[in-house]
């Protein structure tokens, strides 16, 4: 539709552009692989694993390998929670009900306010809430909450909470955009033929959307597994392995931290790797007039 | 279908409202706890008194007065706050244009030049997938390519270019701005390339058989169809942009100020209404930008 010269232009245009997105994540990949004696810039000097083995060693004081066991369980999680929740969501948000509009703008505004001011209000909410647990403690003569009792920050409350916020509402968008171009009439047709809510749900709804929801799991998972300023202020004593990450750019001055970044990289490859692998089998299974299908129908 | 449920009567449908609503409320709980409750609690905390190890309930305006202490009367003077605002706004307004022209010739390009569906998936994976990859490690990539021996420098040297290494390559405003192109283009590609999908490829041929140039189809179809894009994209990369405290320290090398950063210094002196203060200032000026920008395109198309 445009002229051969626009056409050309925009096909250069983004090329650049993609060169631009990889250029530098690949140099940093090429260079965890440096030798021992080079630095962090180009040239390298010779080829080896050297740092990688640094890397299994540690990084000077922090617990590199316990952050990031911590990020790969509560990038599960909250994988899990936005899978369902956002399912069970955009059911509900097919009709109109009390609430509707009220928690879609909230939703959306979950997305758009500044990640710090959410880490600052979960940080808020928390602290309140264990200020409310020590006078209460005090109070009714409770000893383990009067000598024990710390926080009731964590990973798992406030740093899951934190991240939900960020991964919910795109949950909720891509449900969105599924029901929307869903086509009612598979859900009048199980009905028709005497299938109740839970059975119409299990056998004809989910088998149709699964594959997006395998796209839910992907956004969840990896937003998730990078996620860094809501957790920042919100995630308790121990960190997850993105804000370790940020405190080890000003400390760390040798190739370790590329090697930590290429393998962070390669975790996050492997998982889109195994969702799209998911996506396409489910794809295909959706797609096949399967004779199991008809039979169960 | 809807006729045999409308005859069930009222009381069927209000139990269907109901289940609607009670699937929606694990949903509704998290986003209630963990977005609501703690907004409404910045907005209370930033009118709470504080010492060097508790904050005290209170209704004062202490914190917001000290954000602004003297700004005024210091004009034409820029006070820290004003200085750190107008630096935040800078950022935003450039990494805008910039993000928005690449934002929308990619977008072009995906929609209105790749001719097959397969391609134009494979193409958009490739775009989105560094979006599922590490900030921070996308970010610390380009200390090898502009660092002071890095690449560029090293470039730019051997071709005698410059004698001694540019040093306002890495940890500058250069480098933070293009940390945020690199870091956010992607949220402008997404929407604006949605909306193109969503035009009507009879219009665009009408007008070229109508005789409009492609300047013309351009100008007065194909922007104006894409704004719901351009504007979801716009109010993405402008709030990110406005409140990050990470990208700017680490590519500005601790150096540059940022809204941001005073909440999150404040947090770790524990003076949670002062950062509660500053937070609220953030989300209306970030509300007024959104809403002035809203308004600019609405006008410009009234005229």
């Amino acid at each position: 539709m445009f002229g051969r010269g626009f056409t050309l232009s925009l096909s250069v245009f983004f090329t650049l552009f993609i060169v631009f997105l990889y250029g530098p994540t690949v140099s940093i990949l090429v260079l965890s692989f440096q030798g021992p004696n080079g630095g962090l810039t180009f040239p390298m000097r010779g080829f080896s694993t050297f740092w990688f083995e640094s890397l299994f060693d540690g990084v000077g004081v922090i617990d590199i390998w316990g952050a990031f066991g911590r990020s790969i369980r509560l990038g599960l999680v909250v994988m899990v929670l936005t899978v369902i929740l956002s399912l069970m969501a955009g059911l509900a948000f097919r009709k109109r009900f009390l609430i509707s509009s009220f928690l879609f703008y909230a939703t959306i505004s979950s997305l758009i306010v500044p990640s710090i001011v959410i880490s600052l209000g979960v940080a808020l909410e928390f602290r309140i809430i264990d200020d409310a647990i020590k006078v209460f403690g005090d109070n009714m003569g409770i000893q383990w909450v009067v000598d024990d009792f710390r926080t009731t920050m964590g990973l798992f409350s406030s740093g899951l909470g934190a991240q939900l916020t960020w991964t919910l509402p795109f949950g909720l968008l891509i449900m969105f955009a599924v029901f929307n171009r869903f086509d009612p009439s598979y859900e009048e047709a199980a009905r028709d033929l005497g299938a109740g809510p839970w059975q119409t749900f299990r056998e004809a709804v989910l088998p149709i959307i699964a594959p997006s929801l395998i796209g839910v799991a992907l956004f969840g998972f990896t937003l998730s597994y990078d996620e860094l300023a809501r957790s920042s202020q919100a995630i308790g004593g121990l960190n997850t392995l993105p804000l370790e990450l940020r405190g080890l750019t000003t400390t760390v001055t040798d190739p370790t931290i590329y090697a930590l970044g290429t393998l962070t990289t390669a975790v996050s490859f492997l998982a889109i790797s195994i969702f799209l692998i998911l996506f396409a089998l489910l794809r295909r299974r959706t797609n096949k007039p399967s004779s199991s299908k008809r039979s169960t129908l | 279908m809807k006729v045999a449920a409308d005859s069930f009567g009222g009381i069927m449908i209000d139990v269907k409202k109901h289940s609607a609503a009670l699937l929606s409320l694990p949903f509704a709980l998290v986003i209630f706890g963990f977005f609501v409750v703690p907004l409404c609690l910045v907005i209370m905390v930033s009118f709470w008194d504080y010492n060097s190890y508790s904050i005290i309930p209170d209704f004062i305006f202490t914190n917001y007065h000290d954000i602004f202490y003297g700004c005024v009367k210091s004009l034409p003077d820029l006070c820290t706050s004003f200085a750190t605002y107008l630096s935040s706004l800078k950022f935003v307004f450039i990494t805008w244009v910039i993000t928005l022209i690449i934002g929308f010739l990619v977008a072009l390009f995906l929609c209105f030049c790749v001719h097959s569906l397969q391609m134009q998936i494979v193409l958009f994976l490739l775009c989105t997938i560094p979006f599922w990859t590490s900030n921070v490690i996308r970010m610390i990539s380009w200390i090898p390519l502009l660092g002071r021996n890095g690449l560029v420098n090293s470039t730019m040297q051997n071709i005698g270019l410059t004698d001694s290494p540019v040093e306002w390559l890495l940890y500058s405003e250069f480098s933070v701005i293009l940390a945020f192109v690199h870091l956010y283009a992607l949220f402008m590609v997404v929407p604006i390339f949605n909306s193109m999908l969503r035009i009507d490829r009879s219009l665009i041929e009408a007008a070229h058989d109508a005789g409009a140039s492609s300047l013309q189809t351009l100008t007065s179809i194909i922007i104006p169809l894409s704004r719901p894009g351009i504007i979801i994209g716009s109010i993405f990369v402008i709030t990110i942009v406005m409140g990050d405290f990470i990208t700017i320290g680490v590519m500005g090398g601790q150096q540059i100020p940022s809204v941001g950063k005073i909440i999150n210094v404040e947090m770790t002196y524990l003076q949670f209404p002062a950062a509660a203060a500053n937070a609220v200032i953030l989300i209306i000026t970030t509300l007024m930008i959104i809403f002035a920008m809203t308004k600019l395109v609405d006008i410009r198309k009234e005229l």
